[in-house]
């Protein structure tokens, strides 16, 4: 895992190094160390349950997703030097998920939501939040999908496995689930508030930020993006069996014994589009990744639809005078 | 109503970082055999122990290593009974969530059978255990490493190791004002707690937090602009430079070739 991280740091240092030249070691020194203490914090939950925040997407959208990527990537080689938390040799796969899936993916939601909006508009902020939000998601899909390989890549000649035991679709929808609940909400809840705030008694600290920030160019962001996106579509090719959540009623059946009731109705109204997520034409392997890209293509479609929404509602609740005249 | 609860469960969380980080820099001050090595010749020999841990695929050998780190824990005048504490607050987690069901879902051959139900097979069995010591093994190196090796030397040996000077140095400094913030966000809860009479609503604390953490963050931006000053007032020029001149002595050469020897025969007895 060192091994993908590293390109990524490389263009981060250099990213950095040429846009912020010496003004970068102090206050990426200074960030990263916020971004530790809000790792530390302890965020109450809706529900009575408690949970921590990464912080990678707020880092993103202030200083810059390559800053993201360093300052995150810092403040993991603390905690796993001096504190003793997560291993070294796992270093680099935390490093991928936490400090380049993360902010990359969270991000790059946030670009799309937010589109050219001002800086201090609801859509800014609806972007924030649900770009936190998918962004930790992100990374724990990704997290679930290198604890599934290990199986399928290290094992001994007796089948035993060498490192973790997990296959894919035990790994997967593990750590799919405790991120859906519950370090989702708190990463979208510490983000939206403390962009929020921002907003509300500090926007010009936030638009000054945004001309300072270097985000490269944005295309960048997207191939980054897509680059993740690419590597996890040939991945569900190698699933054997079932994936999660893609059960039709019948394999429901054979693992939990039964048809849940709701289900079974609705399995009648609902068929899928794409039926098992290839067209049959074309073959397994292209179908399957033609599904995905379409499946991209519908995610950012809506996003941006409900970024246009979102805008709309607020300039006209701006402007409620000025409607269609300028 | 969990407006105290949360607020003092924030403020001993930071209080018990700043703790195990300074007994950790007191231990790195004893005068024992690892503290005295050249922090560039422990790194690289101790990274050499971890990977051959990641290789290993036998007891006897990552058993060895392990009773090799608490030698070196004990020649190090490092309290074997903290060590161990450190190394076990990790293990019954990871135990848990990894190696546990390992035993049941590796397929092979059945070694008990629990309600003619769960199987726990040999594999399995042995999947686990292979797990849990590869896990103690290069823990207790890694905190070996933490626990004899000043963070300031620590960097010197990562910048000879080619780090970018960048990293370097945004790591050197980030860990000096994560306490400086630590200290910060304390007093900040500590305010907010003696203000404090009966409770919050859970969504009241999570507005407050909101507004701590976007405090904390301008505040450490106007803060990083004022410590660039500082920095170029003193002659910065884009290099930190340190007066940390290491040199290798005869004790570092003896423990490099104990490394090279312990680490080729235990390779020789795996795969002869």
């Amino acid at each position: 895992m060192y091994v993908v991280s590293a390109p990524f740091w490389y263009v981060a240092v250099q990213r950095v190094r040429k846009v912020l030249t010496h003004r970068t070691v102090p206050a990426l020194a200074l960030f990263s160390a916020f971004t530790f203490i809000l790792m530390m914090f302890n965020i109450p939950l809706p529900g009575g349950t408690t949970g921590h925040a990464v912080g990678g997407t707020l880092v993103a959208i202030i200083l810059g997703p390559w800053a993201a990527v360093l300052s995150v990537s810092v403040v993991l080689a603390i905690q796993a030097l001096l504190f003793g938390d997560g291993g070294l040799t796992t270093f680099g796969a935390n490093c991928f998920n936490m400090a380049v899936v993360l902010p990359m993916v969270g991000y790059f939601i946030y670009k799309v939501i937010s589109g050219n909006s001002d800086i201090n508009s609801a859509r800014r902020l609806a972007g924030t939040i649900v770009g936190s939000y998918f962004g930790i998601i992100a990374a724990a899909l990704v997290a679930g999908l290198e604890l599934g390989l290990q199986p399928l890549l290290f094992h001994a000649a007796d089948g035993t496995p060498l490192y973790a035991p997990y296959s894919l679709n035990i790994a997967i929808p593990a750590m799919a689930i405790g991120h859906l609940a519950i370090a989702g909400p708190a990463e979208a809840i510490v983000t939206g508030l403390v962009f929020f705030y921002l907003q509300k008694s500090h926007s010009a600290f936030l638009s000054r930020q945004a001309s300072q920030k270097d985000e490269g160019k944005l295309w960048f962001v997207w191939a980054g993006a897509l680059v993740v996106l690419a590597f996890a579509t040939p991945l569900g090719l190698l699933a054997s069996g079932t994936a999660w959540a893609e059960w039709g009623a019948n394999e429901l059946k054979e693992i939990l014994g039964y048809i849940p009731q709701g289900l079974g109705r609705m399995s009648g109204i609902w068929h899928a589009p794409l039926p098992d997520y290839t067209i049959p034409t074309i073959g397994n392997i292209a179908g399957y990744i033609l599904s995905a890209l379409i499946g991209i293509a519908v995610v950012g479609f809506l996003l941006w639809m409900l970024g246009r929404w979102i805008s709309r509602k607020k300039r006209i609740k701006q402007n409620p005078t000025s409607t269609g005249v300028s | 109503m969990t407006g105290g609860g949360f607020l003092a469960r924030n403020i001993a969380g930071f209080t018990q970082a700043l703790e195990s980080v300074l007994v950790t820099e007191n231990l790195c001050r004893i005068s024992g055999f690892m503290q005295s090595l050249d922090p560039r010749v422990k790194a690289v020999t101790l990274l050499i122990f971890i990977i051959f841990v990641g290789l290993a695929q036998d007891f006897p050998v990552l058993i060895a290593i392990f009773i090799l780190a608490l030698v070196l824990v004990l020649l190090s005048k490092i309290p074997v009974a903290f060590f161990l504490k450190r190394l076990f607050i990790f293990i019954p987690v990871f135990t848990a969530v990894i190696a546990i069901p390992a035993i049941f879902i590796t397929p092979g051959t059945p070694l008990v059978i629990i309600a003619g139900q769960a199987v726990i097979t040999a594999q399995g069995a042995r999947t686990a255990g292979l797990l849990i010591m590869r896990v103690v093994d290069s823990l207790s190196l890694g905190l070996l490493l933490i626990f004899t090796t000043p963070w300031t030397k620590f960097l010197v040996a990562l910048r000879w190791l080619r780090l970018p000077s960048l990293i370097v140095d945004v790591l050197g400094m980030t860990y000096r004002y994560i306490f400086l913030l630590l200290h910060t966000t304390n007093s900040m809860f500590l305010a907010r707690q003696s203000r404090t009479i009966g409770g919050f609503s859970g969504a009241e604390n999570r507005r407050w937090l909101g507004r701590a953490l976007a405090t904390t963050m301008v505040k450490s931006q106007y803060l990083s602009e004022e410590v660039y000053l500082a920095m170029l007032s003193r002659g910065y020029q884009g290099e930190i430079r340190t007066l940390n001149e290491l040199s290798l002595r005869s004790r570092d050469f003896i423990w490099m070739a104990f490394t090279l020897v312990a680490v080729s025969l235990m390779f020789w007895s795996i795969y002869r």
